[in-house]
């Protein structure tokens, strides 16, 4: 008995540690210990992003008053109201528009501060970041305050060279304009900073080698500069249209969607929709537009970007 | 084609801080002209100079007869290879030695036709295709020389160009520089710190220091008859040995008086040019190879030296045997055969007809 007893204890025992041991072989291996350290990101993004995402999609078949399932009924009725159309112009128009000017502006000041030498270029990065570190509702009231038409510093400007007032927030096309201008301002030093980091990565090499096989200034810009930075450009581009896309906050503050909704923005609307106007189910519709016409964007320029990666590094 | 004239010339960073002191150089037509030197020596910057790539502080350059101190690079018809091959990553093969001929506005078929000959040349055909990544360093390298080859420039710079290949690859390279240089014959201005790849490729060599050139001929020249002392220990591997010595003439012959009691004779040929320095302190300079095992021979003037090896070397075809003098690490070039070990005495021979003196207190070979 005595030995039956041990071998049983033994045996029990045994086991015990083949699972103990299959349990740390398990934690160590480096996808259970990778899948463990990303759960705190995964769990962000479900609460935060993937939940309110389905939740969305499901509000956006209920009725207004959110009894019962009302299937595509609230899309339907968004598809025939210009203003719904309106605002999806002005979204892409000012996406588009307020992206391509960040751009631009933001790679030529980073051309500009990358000639300058190191020691005067760390102040005037300092200046030119204060835009971007400034709260975007603070600099979107300042603005807000220099585009009033009758006191504001902009018109009085203008009448020094004698250009008639111009209403800024009151005139449809001067408001989208207003809020692309506040926009740019508020957004360029994002890519100033990044694509001054791009160009300080591209080797000198390449640009002496591009002089002596005969490239002018201009040349060297297109030749080498612009392909060496294509990838970053694509990025940040894509980025800042997710975030220019989604903009809430520079609308809400400066125009209010006004005058006659034209100035509104998916954000923008979904919110006076869902929220002001109470029709929770329509502006879960409105919100859910955004994610479509990103997710296209967001896969070209992710591919092209991988396969330059391949092709180059 | 053309000639290379660099008169004068300077430069000069902020601070006053001079880099290239008032060189003068005439490069020939076709010539292979090496420019080498240690780090810090003006060499590159000189290159640097001539590509354009570097402002011009004081002097002149002229390729061609033309001063070009103030043409931008891309006039001065020149092609340069550089140490990191600076091969435009986004761009094929084809496209990279394509691309100077395609910003001069080239006809199409002409640009196809220059780089798939350069291609043929440097065997990189199967490459055309390929962006630089897929490329191992030897053929970026080969590459980076078709985009010189295509442009058929006036004048080759070459910047270190193989400092990052390994060293087989390197010797294979160097070849191939000579070959192209045979084959498309252009004036070639080649920038290295490697003494070896001066010698094997130049047909002059010119040994910068410190800013000014310390000599310029074809690499025996400078290695039989240095001027300097710098160029005697930069030019030769093991480099020369120096040894502090004393010449005393006694009844017409001259005698060197080497550390540790040691003497050894200066051969009748040279002593009407070494008179002069009778009595006074010198420095002996004897090439590892002309420091060697002793075996009779009548024609070298040999001069018996008995030394103790602190390491021996043994590297196949010979055997480098380090010693050390009084404080002086001389390096003997030894028979693979010979039965030498680390502590034991050794009858070494100086080839005195081979031997440099150094006058100490200018650093000029006498």
């Amino acid at each position: 008995m005595a030995a039956d007893g041990s071998l049983a204890v033994s045996g029990v025992s045994s086991v015990s540690r083949g699972r103990a041991n299959t349990m740390q072989r398990f934690a160590r291996r480096r996808s259970t210990i990778a899948f463990m350290m990303t759960v705190p990101l995964l769990a962000i993004i479900i609460g935060l992003v993937a939940y309110p995402a389905a939740y969305a999609i499901y509000l956006s078949t209920l009725n207004r008053r959110m009894t019962a399932f009302a299937g595509t009924l609230n899309f339907e009725l968004l598809f025939d109201s210009n203003t719904f159309w309106n605002v999806a112009f002005q979204s892409c128009f000012f996406a588009i528009t307020a992206v391509l000017l960040k751009a631009s502006i933001g790679f030529w000041l980073a051309h500009m501060l990358h000639h300058i030498p190191n020691k005067g270029q760390r102040k005037w990065r300092g200046m030119l970041l204060v835009p971007w570190v400034i709260p975007p509702a603070l600099s979107t009231l300042g603005w807000w305050w220099m585009f009033d038409p009758s006191y504001s510093s902009i018109n009085w400007l203008l009448a020094v060279i004698s250009v008639p007032e111009v209403p800024w927030l009151g005139h449809p096309w001067a408001a989208r304009i207003s809020i692309i201008i506040v926009n740019v301002w508020i957004g360029t030093p994002f890519f100033m900073i990044m694509y001054l980091a791009a160009l300080k990565s591209v080797p000198e090499q390449l640009y002496e080698a591009a002089m002596i096989d005969g490239a002018s200034s201009w040349q060297r810009l297109r030749y080498v500069t612009l392909p060496m930075m294509a990838n970053i450009i694509s990025i940040t581009v894509l980025f800042s249209l997710i975030v220019t896309f989604a903009n809430y906050d520079i609308v809400r503050v400066l125009t209010n969607g006004g005058p006659r909704d034209l100035t509104h923005v998916f954000a923008s609307y979904a919110f006076q929709v869902g929220i002001l106007s109470g029709n929770i189910p329509r502006g879960a519709a409105v919100s859910l537009f955004m994610f479509p016409i990103l997710a296209i964007c967001a896969f070209f320029v992710l591919r092209s970007v991988t396969r330059r990666n391949k092709e180059q590094m | 084609m053309a000639q290379v004239s660099l008169r004068k010339i300077i430069k000069a960073y902020e601070g006053g801080v001079q880099a290239v002191k008032g060189i003068d150089l005439e490069i020939e037509d076709h010539e292979f002209v090496v420019l080498v030197g240690p780090s810090g020596c003006g060499k590159s910057t000189t290159l640097r100079m001539i590509a354009g790539l570097e402002e011009i502080t004081g002097g002149e350059i002229a390729i061609g007869g033309t001063v070009v101190n103030d043409i931008p690079p891309r006039d001065r018809d020149i092609a340069m290879v550089f140490q990191n091959y600076a091969l435009y990553p986004h761009m094929s093969v084809y496209d990279n030695m394509a691309f100077g001929l395609t910003l001069r506005k080239f006809p199409k078929a002409e640009i196809d036709k220059r780089v798939k000959e350069a291609a043929r040349i440097l065997d990189i055909t199967p490459l055309l295709d390929r962006k630089p990544k897929a490329l191992s360093g030897g053929q970026r390298q080969r590459v980076a020389m078709g985009r010189a080859i295509v442009r058929d420039p006036k004048v080759f710079l070459f910047d270190e160009p193989l400092s990052n290949l390994d060293a087989k690859l390197r010797v294979q390279m160097r070849t191939e520089i000579k070959k192209v240089h045979q084959t498309v014959n252009t004036t070639t201005i080649y920038v290295t710190h490697d003494q070896v790849e001066a010698m094997t490729l130049a047909d002059r060599v010119v040994v910068m220091n410190h800013g000014i050139i310390e000599q310029v001929g074809p690499p025996q020249v400078l290695y039989h008859t240095p001027a300097t002392r710098f160029v005697a220990g930069f030019i030769g591997s093991p480099s020369m040995n120096f040894i502090a010595a004393r010449l005393e003439e006694t009844s017409g012959a001259l005698r060197l008086h080497l550390p540790a009691g040691m003497s050894v004779d200066v051969p009748e040929a040279r002593v009407a040019r070494y008179r002069a320095y009778a009595g006074k302190d010198v420095i002996f300079g004897i090439r590892p190879e002309h420091l060697t095992d002793d075996k009779p021979t009548d024609k070298t003037n040999p001069a018996p030296m008995m030394l103790t090896p602190e390491v021996i070397e043994p590297m196949g075809m010979e055997t480098l045997a380090h010693f050390k003098l009084e404080g002086t690490e001389l390096t003997a070039r030894l028979d693979p055969a010979t039965p030498a070990s680390v502590g034991q005495p050794l009858r070494l021979i100086a080839h005195m007809d081979q031997m440099h003196l150094i006058d100490p207190t200018t650093d000029k070979v006498i």
